[in-house]
């Protein structure tokens, strides 16, 4: 390796402990340790910022190929890179729909091409999300997009018989399902969560229980079939007791949540303000407490954003009107920080498992969410957990601007982004 | 009183009696030979309709011309404007025309709120319906007609509100703009409200209305100052919110017998159209008791009354006429 490859993150707290030096040589650590020697290397001097192992995102629209005037695979992993992941999953609900070998690949080669993050694709479950027919799930597998995440998000697999022959399908390569739980008859017409603030607002209700229906027909079939399965943006404190009782019975099952479910509720859809607008729907302050506390215990494996970029114009409109969706790459730290860390709900470690580790280890990504250690990957992120900030939509590097933390001052910002040892984002620009 | 009126509860108590109590005044006109005051001349009133309606839409197209306002009547149906960039654009089309108000009605909830709070348009927003949200005009001519039939002397209640009234509001409540808006202004006119359906039709989260709830219509009749029936679509029952038309009239229906056994000064409203034979016999429809015309002429008054109060001013109506020949009989503002 030359001397210019290497640099030294001097005085960093390294998952948030002691502060340490991390040298990276080439793409990985080559040591970690006290008064690591400069010598020809370049020097971040990284005092008062928080060491994690590059963030890993299970949930990402993309929306390339078809919807690139709301975000292509270039945008998106600068928002990525931006937001401190080194890794996204490509979500499937593409134009066309990412339910070939050819189509996956193709996301994949566009992910290379960036090199802001690995952009690993999920595939779809059910030919064009129709829900019908099997998807090539072996093809895309086998694909050099090498697929393991399964997904029709944005519907939901809602054929018990397809439902089970995807899980079992998939075991033949150690695929996972991620299911969008939302039984769709109970749902029709949905546009927030059913309670008291849909009453009031003559709204039609998304009852927690079509989401509930669903994760609780999966984990048995699951159980049945001896697969395992995934859910995501889990939603409901309901959901938080399905999965931890199908975890208690030592069931394969693991769950995402959102940063927007653990920090906003329906009584913003008071607003009318589609940018409030999302599936699943924001829920009640009792859903958010129970999410935050299955995410600190374990029983959530994991935050992922579902980052769903999307144009100005199918949200600067009526509510009824508007597309669901939030983006989220540029925020979800930040948003972590203030609703789990700030509030000694989970440490730094924990976030590095949380956004890191666990989403890796589902998705069965090699080099992500790895110790930080001599000789992993260095694919790593530096937060400034003191910086604090108010969200300006026209800042994201997204090309969309659907946030919903408009003008709410958030915690933390993402220094440093490495991608096996080259800097993607460094004095919190793009590099 | 607020800028725009989006929903019943942006009326205090008092901003309710000042419109009901202008609305009376204002009501006299129409007694006149001649009906049109200058109030509003030189202003421009928008209908913006994006959805079908008769009653609703000429009763403000009435009101606005009484008070000699140039008024626009803009149709958006369906497919002719495409699906959410319809309401921005045609609000700043609107807003270069320089509208002063924009009477809105919608198939979703929440459009007029979001016209009002968006930068697309400078004049008021009034509500004239939003998908099932509200419907305030509806429920402040409701409450111009129970204040009249439900206060006894000559002055027809004027200047009181609707202390201790109690209303039953029966029918498909989770639907109705015309419940949640009724809901809000009768509560705030100090009236006790009851919602009476088939729980299929009340929403989840209803237990939180500031009003009680019953399933069972013959256990309220006889407590009732006024039963106000709601219209129930046929092809709910489609979507199995109830079993058939027959099942719901039986249960949820006004006929003679149950009027019968309403106090004897007890109303029966309906905001229109009717499905008689459905939520209302032809015999409850077409008695006395029945306030269904007597709402849609107060209707008028009382739009009147709001666009007055928004465009024009706080205090009591100037009822000048709007010609400069006076006749004794219409000469002085009441």
């Amino acid at each position: 390796m030359s001397q210019t490859q290497r640099t030294l993150i001097r005085g960093a707290h390294v998952l948030g402990g002691a502060p340490g030096d991390v040298l990276i040589d080439g793409g990985a650590i080559a040591e970690v340790g006290t008064g690591l020697p400069a010598e020809g290397a370049r020097v971040i001097d990284a005092a008062g910022l928080v060491l994690l192992p590059g963030l890993v995102d299970l949930h990402t629209h993309l929306r390339e190929p078809g919807r690139e005037d709301s975000e292509t695979v270039l945008t998106g992993t600068r928002a990525a890179a931006a937001g401190g992941f080194t890794a996204v999953h490509a979500m499937a609900n593409t134009f066309p729909v990412a339910d070939t070998a050819g189509v996956v690949e193709q996301v994949w080669r566009l992910g290379r091409e960036s090199g802001y993050c690995d952009v690993q694709p999920v595939g779809a479950v059910t030919v064009g999300l129709e829900g019908k027919q099997l998807a090539e799930l072996g093809a895309m597998h086998d694909s050099a997009a090498g697929v393991v995440v399964f997904s029709d998000d944005g519907k939901c697999v809602d054929d018990a018989v397809i439902m089970r022959r995807a899980l079992e399908y998939v075991k033949a390569f150690d695929g996972v399902i991620a299911q969008h739980a939302q039984e769709p008859r109970l749902t029709e017409g949905a546009q927030m969560n059913e309670g008291v603030v849909s009453a009031e607002l003559g709204l039609t209700g998304w009852p927690a229980v079509a989401e509930e229906a669903i994760i609780a027909r999966d984990v048995l079939l699951a159980a049945h079939v001896g697969s395992r399965v995934h859910v995501c943006h889990l939603s409901t404190a309901g959901s938080v007791e399905l999965v931890r009782w199908a975890k208690s019975k030592g069931w394969n099952v693991t769950a995402e949540v959102t940063p927007h479910h653990l920090l906003l509720t329906d009584d913003l859809v008071r607003s009318y303000d589609p940018v409030f607008k999302v599936n699943p729907p924001l829920r009640t302050e009792a859903d958010v407490l129970a999410l935050r506390e299955a995410l600190a215990d374990g029983t959530i494996d994991c935050v992922a954003t579902d980052h769903a970029p999307h144009p100005h114009e199918d949200k600067d409109c009526e509510w009824g009107a508007a597309a669901m969706g939030m983006i989220g790459l540029e925020t979800a730290l930040s948003v972590v920080q203030h609703a789990m860390v700030d509030t000694g709900l989970l440490d730094w470690a924990a976030v590095a498992d949380r956004m890191s580790a666990r989403p890796a280890a589902i998705g069965r990504l090699a080099g992500h969410g790895r110790p930080i250690a001599p000789g992993e990957p260095a694919n790593l992120t530096l937060v400034d957990p003191a910086h604090r900030a108010v969200v300006e939509p026209t800042a994201f590097v997204s090309r969309s601007r659907n946030t919903p933390y408009r003008g709410l001052e958030l915690p933390g910002r993402v220094v440093h982004t490495f991608l096996r040892g080259r800097a993607t984002v460094l004095d919190g620009e793009l590099a | 009183m607020k800028r725009h009126l989006i929903s019943a509860t942006d009326l205090t108590r008092d901003d309710a009696v000042l419109i009901l109590d202008t609305a009376e005044e204002l009501a006299r006109v129409a007694d006149r030979p001649i009906k049109k005051l200058p109030t509003l001349r030189g202003r421009t009133v928008v209908n913006l309709f994006f959805e079908d309606s008769t009653r609703t839409r000429i009763s403000f197209e009435a009101a606005a011309k009484r008070l000699s306002a140039d008024v626009i009547n803009f149709s958006a149906k369906g497919s002719s404007v495409s699906k959410g960039e319809s309401l921005k654009d045609t609000a700043l089309t609107l807003e270069a025309m320089g509208a002063d108000a924009v009477v809105i009605r919608h198939h979703d909830s929440g459009a007029p709120h979001r016209l009002a709070t968006s930068d697309w348009i400078g004049g008021c927003v009034v509500n004239a319906g939003d998908g099932t949200h509200e419907h305030p005009t509806q429920a402040l001519l409701d409450a111009f007609t129970l204040r009249r039939r439900l206060t006894e002397g000559p002055n027809g209640g004027v200047g009181g509100d609707l202390e201790g009234r109690r209303v039953t509001i029966v029918g498909d409540i989770l639907h109705s703009r015309v419940a949640r808006s009724n809901l809000h202004l009768l509560t705030t006119l100090g009236a006790e409200v009851t919602v009476v359906a088939p729980p299929t039709l009340l929403p989840i989260g209803v237990a939180h209305w500031p009003c009680a709830v019953s399933y069972d219509l013959d256990s309220v009749l006889s407590k009732s100052d006024a039963v106000m029936m709601l219209r129930v679509q046929r092809e709910r029952m489609n979507a199995a919110y109830f079993p058939t038309e027959r099942e719901y009239a039986r249960r949820y229906g006004l006929d003679g017998d149950r009027m019968a056994r309403m106090p004897e000064h007890a109303v029966v409203m309906h905001p229109g159209p009717m499905n008689r034979g459905m939520e209302i016999t032809a015999e409850v429809a077409d008695s006395p008791r029945c306030t269904a015309v007597e709402q849609v002429s107060g209707g008028v008054s009382v739009r009147m009354a709001v666009l007055y109060l928004l465009l024009g001013g706080a205090g009591p109506a100037d009822t000048t006429p709007a010609d400069t020949t006076r006749s004794d009989e219409n000469g002085q503002p009441a």
